[in-house]
């Protein structure tokens, strides 16, 4: 199918310089399809009005994504992925390199400062149904990305080659090793070698510096594709394109250029002023960003006295623990850890509230998400220190370690916030969702 | 109903954050410095000492000894006072001696110590270092009490002169927390027998045979080396808080812009 002839493009903002910037682009958009997607995703992408600050976080993940690539170019070409090299090249970008300080720091904060991006992008969409229908397939594209980006930081965080980056992938790599029958098997398949070495630094550096981040970058475009393709959602989680003006334009809508993109050039530069504050003056995060551990050098004879994960992964790591074994095998533990992962996928058909937005939703729903992230927190911590750390309760509880038994408890709370969703999202007395946006 | 529930989360959380505090195993309680990486005095003098009496066993083997010119050295003060295992300024702070034999020799490697306040902090090098004792169980004759049986001999010892362990006895935990309160330099509280005749032990250090220096001028010259440390841990963090502060600066405005942008932009969206 032939397809009908494209109008030429006219520029009209560059003075002097007009009619040559119209022909370029006429003789690009006859062979590209520039304009096209220029408008389909840009100029004439129609988004909700009233975008609120949990909006923001969209494209701050896009910018620290962008940011990540960048820097990350630019340490791999100093970096060395040799067990005998690795920690010693880290310290020559940051003494050696012309500002490799500055350039590995950007990358350490913002490895953090992608998960806490993130986090806070999903809440979003928590707090807004923004993956109820038709949104499902943006939500799995989603969490397909986190997923992604949680292999990514895993294998990056053994590249330093410090004590916490061999222990911790030692750990993790020992996970899949308690899966019954396969699991020896996968695990030395994944190290390739009976324990982390060398060969094991060298494979993560390759799935860190290009598997993962191609499959990101392909699920990034996907997940926005899937966004632009049925419309943004809004704080009142209202469709704008139920209210079409005489153009067929939703009368809510405004376009995406220029309105969010300035709107966002804002937020950009305020998270980068708290990005700052963190990277230039305490680029360690009191050890939780950059652990003091991990400034010594991986020593295969010598396992550290606390082997805890970097704090994005604590939440998981606290459930994990309050497992208890099962016939002297940790599987169960960390089964339920991946399952307390992946039962994210299942959000959009949990909630079953006649409406999107938590502003028309019933108290219990609130209840429940507030309950789920005072327990996503509580955990988080608990994952970041010994079970022993707050002492044990008395005789009446067996002398339990407290730790372990709040994690159990916050644990449960964990899994019955998604499981019981189903119930507490139809109870309750919702109130009317108004036909435009407020 | 809803209220009391909130309220009840509310003490959990509570709990979650006071209970570590409080039930916790106490960590140490170290001697307090405060490193100023800024005063080269400081630096040069801490630099001299690292030279002189670390690193013939400890390696910084990611520092090389031209960056001194940062603290205020020049190549020839370099080249004159501090170059003895190597010739070129542009070396790297290595030792002779193999991790093989140093492990044979002391039991342990002594780690490299280009990084090391990154990982021990500031405090507990400062303690560390003015906690060495005598002691003849050991195989060195020397014994940390911030280390227990740590493989390393008390180096600076004709600096300070030799320490011996002091244990003071006490019947109640309560006296020996009070003595633990009047003692001035680092301390540590230990418990052992059962019932009646538990009795709490206090640990301090006291120097028998004075060294070169007096205990003040001693702190003095650990407070200078671990100074050193700290900077070397780090040599570009100066520069890294000054660029911070024009970036912050630039950013500020960036942000008056861009939010006078998007303002004119949105005026027109009701």
């Amino acid at each position: 199918m032939a397809a009908p002839p494209k109008q030429p493009v006219n520029i009209t903002f560059l003075g002097p310089l007009n009619a040559s910037a119209s022909s370029l682009l006429t003789w690009i958009d006859q062979r590209f399809p520039l304009m096209e997607n220029w408008r389909a995703h840009l100029a004439e992408y129609y988004a909700p009005k009233n975008f609120n600050f949990w909006y923001y976080f969209g494209s701050l993940a896009l910018l620290v994504l962008i940011m990540q690539i960048t820097t990350g170019i630019f340490l791999t070409m100093h970096y060395k992925p040799d067990a005998s090299l690795a920690f010693a090249s880290i310290e020559y970008i940051m003494r050696e390199v012309p500002f490799g300080w500055l350039i590995r720091y950007m990358h350490s904060t913002g490895a953090s400062a992608f998960f806490i991006v993130v986090y806070l992008h999903m809440f979003r969409g928590l707090l807004y149904g923004s993956h109820r229908k038709p949104r499902e397939l943006i939500w799995i594209f989603g969490m397909l990305i986190y997923l992604a980006l949680m292999a990514e930081a895993f294998f990056g965080y053994l590249l330093p080659w410090g004590q916490l980056s061999y222990w911790g992938a030692q750990v993790i790599v020992n996970l899949f090793g308690t899966i019954p029958l396969v699991g020896p098997d996968i695990a030395l398949w994944i190290r390739g070698d009976y324990v982390v070495s060398d060969a094991t630094l060298n494979r993560f550096f390759a799935f860190h510096v290009i598997a993962v981040p191609l499959v990101l970058l392909a699920l990034v475009v996907a997940h926005v594709l899937a966004l632009h393709e049925v419309g943004s959602n809004n704080p009142d989680g209202i469709e704008i394109k139920n209210t079409l003006d005489a153009n067929g334009r939703p009368l809510d809508g405004i376009p995406f250029h220029p309105y969010y993109t300035v709107k966002d050039m804002f937020g950009a530069v305020f998270f980068l002023i708290l990005f700052a504050i963190v990277m230039f003056f305490t680029p360690e995060g009191g050890g939780y960003f950059l652990e003091h551990n991990n400034f010594v050098p991986a020593d295969q004879l010598k396992t550290p006295p606390e082997i805890a994960p970097v704090w994005y992964f604590t939440p998981f790591y606290a459930i994990l623990r309050s497992v208890p074994p099962l016939f002297n095998s940790q599987f169960p533990g960390v089964a339920v850890m991946g399952i307390s992962v992946l039962i994210f996928f299942f959000l959009p058909w949990l909630d079953r509230s006649p409406v999107k937005s938590i502003r028309y939703k019933g108290p219990a729903f609130k209840w429940a998400l507030g309950l789920f992230i005072v327990v996503f927190l509580i955990l988080g911590y608990l994952g970041t220190v010994p079970t022993n750390a707050l002492g044990e309760f008395g005789p009446w509880l067996g002398n339990a370690e407290r730790a372990l038994v709040i994690a159990r408890i916050g644990g449960i709370i964990y899994f019955l916030f998604f499981l019981l969703m189903p119930w507490y999202s139809r109870i309750g007395k919702t109130r009317p969702v108004p036909a435009r946006l407020t | 109903m809803m209220r009391a529930g909130f309220a009840s989360l509310l003490g959990a959380l509570a709990l979650a954050v006071v209970l570590p505090a409080t039930a916790a195993e106490a960590p140490p309680d170290l001697d307090r410095m405060k490193a100023d990486v800024r005063d080269e005095a400081s630096l040069q003098s801490g630099a001299r000492t690292f030279v002189n009496y670390c690193l013939s066993c400890h390696s910084a083997s990611m520092m090389r000894y031209n960056r001194l010119q940062d603290i205020g050295l020049t190549e020839e003060q370099i080249k004159d006072n501090l170059l003895f295992t190597s010739d070129k300024v542009a070396d790297l702070m290595d030792v002779a001696m193999s991790r093989n034999d140093a492990k044979k020799w002391f039991g342990a490697a002594p780690p490299d110590l280009t990084v090391i306040a990154r990982t021990r902090g500031t405090d507990w090098l400062y303690t560390y270092l003015r906690s060495f004792y005598r002691d003849p169980a050991t195989l060195t004759g020397w014994n940390n009490l911030l280390f227990e049986r740590v493989a390393m001999p008390h180096v600076l010892w004709t600096l300070q002169g030799q320490p011996v362990l002091e244990v003071r006895e006490f019947k109640t935990e309560h006296d020996a927390e009070a003595a633990r309160i009047q003692t001035s330099s680092f301390s540590v509280l230990s418990a052992q027998g059962e019932g009646s005749a538990r009795r709490y032990l206090l640990k301090t250090t006291r120097v028998q045979t004075p060294g070169q220096l007096s205990p003040a001028q001693y702190d003095a010259v650990v407070h200078d080396l671990v100074n050193f440390l700290a900077w070397m841990g780090e040599p570009a963090q100066e520069t890294r808080k000054a660029i911070g502060i024009v970036v912050l600066l630039f950013l500020g405005v960036l942000l008056v812009l861009t939010w006078l942008l998007y303002q004119s932009y949105w005026k027109d969206v009701h």
